[in-house]
């Protein structure tokens, strides 16, 4: 369930106006952009940038950089996006580090619908003229390239169906390659980039089921390889994705000094999706509400923004 | 009693790519008992004599009839079919059929634009509940199977703006990995998988032009008996070349079915390319028959209309 919390009627035109008028003259009423944007859906955010550049004949994005700064600037300038443009801006960000955030490419391939994953790759190629899968191709090396290569290439059947010899075998696979240590990482990287999610579902509740413990729990422990510092999310991801996100959140806030990357992106993709049982998930984990971390965790406009999005009431 | 020119007519009749459906119509409707034994009679292809005193048919004639009088069928249903749809169908069945159709694997995914390959997955799921990914896991086994999954996968970028000297060094590890590793190897070296995978098609045009000018042979020359891997540049950088090696291999004197089929899919899919490409279709037009003959050329002719 989404946190977003979007009044009945909404007039784009007021909102481009009101965002005008926050800008406009010395200094910027953060508060005023925070009250608008962050009560808005996606196809509301579109509808508002396309109002103000009709009216102003410039762009909502490029104004809005000028006028913020630091992490809530960044906050602002990816909620803004839409989701695909979003994704694909998180990708780059992400490959082009001088050490890529595998996780976050990761996070972007596996947790998105397939649908969803084709808008991501076409929003890049719009974007920086490159295709997704060859800018991942580019920047990494080795298993955990061909990894991340088929993850963000595969369009995976979004059907219901199941075959449960085929769980039951790959479950095997899978295991065999987890209790070796000796991934055959071949194997691992067909059986996660092509089969459907339901299907995957399906071999992971089996290996549970056949070994008494998680899949994600045997692969706990060795931090060396890069390949497994790669592995880990992807099943996490595409085993239970609303507790993959509470972890991430519970890290990034835990951390001493905030990881603020971590924290924007996911509140800020998730807000429209399912961050409502994330916050869930991290009470029952940390009996301690969401906002309540964020809040103390984080300030100024930055922290208004985040606990907007998180469905706090003005 | 036939006369030799009725037998010949008959011979004829099947002896091309096709059937010639008038001339069989006017031979057998006039044609009583005794003409058509003697037409049976006289008729090397299609009938043989049996032990027990008559002219019996040749079974494997008959299958070969059959593939003659479905290539008609066969080209309305390519020409009618949604692009993505037909090339869905397309996939699946070269899959299913093994190693010696994964050309036509590799002419779905790097002839069409990245659009209509995208389509053709969608439609694949629709169709057979898999995606294709997984059909090419499930049942290829061998080592052209990395190469076709990433093929299938791609979305190119399709653009201009190709940074050369990122080209050239790709021609560069592209060269080495055909001449200094083992050839065989070429199937599982990583790097030349992702750079024919992912590249866009205008990437790959400039890098085969910097392997021709470094090393004074094309790409596709040093991949001279390496399957579809030659199939893959080709397709991708000189697809005009694919496609008449394909239709030459099908007027072939000793074409065998396959490389027949291939005649319908390359004209009815390609023809607009087919006229831009200047393809004169004397080439053909001797050797196809009947209805087939006149969808065939009317195909191409129509290629030319907007």
């Amino acid at each position: 369930m989404a946190t977003i919390d979007v009044p009945e009627q909404v007039s784009v035109l007021a909102d481009a106006e009101a965002l005008r008028k926050a800008c406009k003259g010395w200094g910027t009423d953060e508060k005023a952009i925070i009250s608008v944007l962050g009560h808005r859906n996606a196809v509301q955010r579109k509808q508002i940038r396309l109002a103000y550049e009709d009216l102003y004949q410039e762009d909502l994005i490029k104004r809005l950089e000028s006028e913020l700064s630091g992490d809530f600037e960044k906050a602002v300038y990816r909620w803004i996006l839409d989701p695909a443009d979003r994704d694909a801006v998180l990708a780059n960000v992400a490959i082009k580090k001088l050490s890529p955030d595998h996780h976050v490419i990761v996070e972007i391939s596996c947790t998105r619908s397939p649908e969803e994953l084709l808008a991501v790759r076409r929003a890049y190629q719009a974007r920086y003229k490159h295709s997704l899968e060859e800018d991942v191709a580019a920047h990494t090396k080795g298993d955990t390239r061909k990894l991340l290569v088929a993850l963000v290439s595969a369009f995976r059947y979004d059907g219901e169906e199941i075959n449960t010899r085929v769980a039951n075998s790959e479950a095997k696979i899978l295991h065999e390659a987890v209790k070796d240590k000796e991934f055959n990482h071949e194997e691992i990287i067909r059986i996660l980039s092509t089969r459907s999610k339901m299907q995957l579902m399906a071999t992971f509740n089996r290996y549970r089921d056949d070994h008494g413990t998680t899949i994600t729990k045997n692969l706990e422990g060795d931090s060396g390889d890069e390949f497994l510092k790669t592995l880990r999310p992807t099943i996490r991801c595409l085993n239970d994705p609303k507790k993959y996100f509470e972890k991430v959140l519970r890290n990034s806030i835990r951390r001493v000094g905030t990881d603020e990357d971590a924290l924007t992106r996911v509140i800020v993709t998730r807000a429209e999706k399912d961050l409502k049982d994330v916050k869930e998930l991290y009470y029952k984990r940390n009996s301690v509400p969401l906002d309540q971390a964020v809040a103390k965790d984080t300030t100024g406009d930055y922290k208004a923004l985040l606990l907007t999005l998180l469905g706090k009431e003005d | 009693m036939a006369l030799p020119v009725d037998i010949e007519a008959l011979d004829k009749a099947f002896s091309g790519i096709g059937v010639d459906e008038k001339s069989l119509i006017s031979i057998l409707t006039n044609s009583n008992e005794e003409h058509k034994k003697s037409l049976r009679k006289g008729s090397s292809k299609l009938f043989i004599e049996d032990a027990k005193g008559f002219e019996r048919s040749d079974q494997s004639s008959i299958k070969i009839l059959k593939h003659q009088f479905k290539r008609f069928r066969d080209a309305v249903m390519l020409s009618v079919l949604h692009p993505w749809e037909r090339d869905a169908r397309l996939i699946e069945k070269a899959i299913r059929k093994g190693p010696k159709h994964y050309n036509v694997i590799v002419e779905m995914a790097c002839t069409r634009s990245s659009d209509q390959l995208l389509g053709a997955r969608k439609a694949y799921h629709s169709l057979f509940h898999h995606s294709i990914e997984e059909h090419l896991v499930t049942h290829i086994k061998g080592r052209e199977r990395k190469l076709l999954v990433a093929l299938v996968s791609a979305y190119r970028f399709d653009g201009p703006g190709v940074n050369e000297d990122v080209a050239k060094s790709e021609a560069q590890i592209l060269y080495e990995a055909i001449n200094n590793g083992e050839k065989n190897k070429l199937l599982d070296h990583e790097d030349a998988i992702m750079i024919l995978a992912t590249r866009s098609k205008q990437h790959l045009q400039a890098l085969y032009q910097h392997y021709n000018q470094s090393y004074d042979k094309t790409l596709a020359q040093d991949l001279e008996g390496e399957g579809i891997l030659k199939d893959t540049v080709e397709c991708l950088c000189t697809p005009q070349t694919y496609f008449t090696r394909v239709l030459e291999a099908a007027v072939k004197e000793d074409a065998d079915e396959e490389s027949k089929r291939a005649l319908t899919r390359v004209i009815v899919t390609q023809k607009e390319q087919l006229v831009k490409e200047g393809f004169i279709p004397n080439k053909i037009q001797d050797i196809l028959l009947g209805l087939y003959k006149d969808f065939m050329l009317a195909s191409i002719a129509s290629g030319d209309i907007k």
